[in-house]
């Protein structure tokens, strides 16, 4: 047992490691948080963080999502969300993909955004914000416009792929890209009340399904725009089903795609 | 013939959740999306009886249209 792991277990109580423990081991022997977490979940114990996920996850399950990587395009109102939520997870690397910067306008629904990021480049607020919340995690950020050229290499590695974009060009030419590189990619789109969520596995034309009738223009999220909730929700359903992809549990979300209508409070689904 | 037609989201506003409509035979779906006055630039999923249909297939007595609306906003 090497001193890291000596140093683990004798602070370990009931199978738990406090954060001051896992700063202190960080510290004394010079390695990084990262590092100290894989150390903690490979010795079969857990950062006390993650308590709260246990019996639904196993110590196991929770190294299988340390070890994974997730890419997110679009760090927005669905990307904000999907972001935090895969950090309290407990998803070791993330890489945040979007070009954007805060505007006035996504102060109603995105979270990262806030009057002191206004004019900031959305995937560095992302990344201070990761760090903040779970600095055991890493958030890669790429400010980097999306597209069937530049994809292969953005998406280089990843176990998931989640669709956060604000267009239907970006999403087909997002399915593409997956489907060519062979990733699972989990599909979620919004307009005011309304939202629908799909996951998308290599070979599924589930994304062609749902854009058929496509003309080339937005949807009708021009006229409704979004509210803070609905991202909320759809951002949710999706990394729920992050979680499934990484883990290998569960009835995916595949080949139908759920959609749900706020203001009726109805949810159907459709077969894909 | 008579066509059970849904509508959903945006698309039931000044119009109906879901309605028997009456149609001459030979109907398509996109003349009931003329009749109900929906754009078509913004429309998301069409289905019959369940199935994805394209807007020239035509309908027949007894089945069901659902409408939903494009949504691609993130």
């Amino acid at each position: 047992m090497t001193a890291l792991q000596t140093f683990l277990s004798e602070n370990a109580a009931d199978e738990l490691i406090s954060w001051q423990h896992q700063q202190q081991a960080a510290t004394q022997f010079g390695v990084s948080l990262a590092e100290v977490e894989e150390a903690i979940l490979t010795l079969q114990l857990l950062p006390a963080r993650y308590q709260r996920n246990q019996q639904m996850l196993s110590t196991t399950q929770q190294l299988q999502l340390f070890r994974s990587k997730v890419a997110v395009i679009g760090a927005g109102g669905l990307g904000g969300y999907i972001l935090e939520q895969l950090a309290r997870l407990g998803v070791g690397q993330i890489v945040s993909i979007d070009d954007d910067i805060f505007e006035e306008n996504n102060l109603n629904r995105q979270l990262l955004s806030s009057p002191a990021n206004l004019g900031r480049v959305k995937v560095e607020v992302a990344a201070e914000r990761i760090r903040e919340i779970n600095p055991a995690v890493s958030l890669t950020p790429v400010q980097a416009w999306f597209d069937k050229q530049s994809g292969g290499e953005l998406l280089a590695g990843a176990d998931c792929v989640v669709d956060a974009v604000d267009n239907v060009t970006a999403r087909l030419e997002l399915a593409e890209v997956c489907c060519q590189l062979k990733m699972p990619l989990v599909h979620g789109a919004i307009a005011g009340w309304y939202g629908h969520v799909a996951t998308v596995l290599p070979g599924d034309d589930s994304m062609q399904t749902i854009y058929r009738h496509w003309q080339g223009g937005k949807g009708v999220e021009q006229q409704l725009g979004n509210p803070s909730f609905t991202p909320a929700v759809a951002a949710s359903l999706q990394v729920g089903e992050v979680c499934k992809v990484l883990l290998g549990q569960g009835r995916l979300l595949r080949n139908r795609q759920l959609v749900f209508n706020l203001l009726d409070m109805e949810v159907d689904e459709i077969p894909l | 013939m008579k066509v059970t037609v849904k509508l959903f989201a945006t698309f039931r506003a000044g119009r109906f959740n879901i309605e028997v409509r009456d149609y001459p035979a030979g109907t398509t779906v996109a003349d009931v999306v003329k009749d109900l006055e929906l754009p078509g630039e913004k429309l998301g999923i069409l289905m019959i009886n369940h199935r994805h249909v394209d807007l020239d297939r035509v309908l027949s007595e007894g089945e069901t249209l659902a409408i939903f609306p494009l949504v691609g906003g993130g």
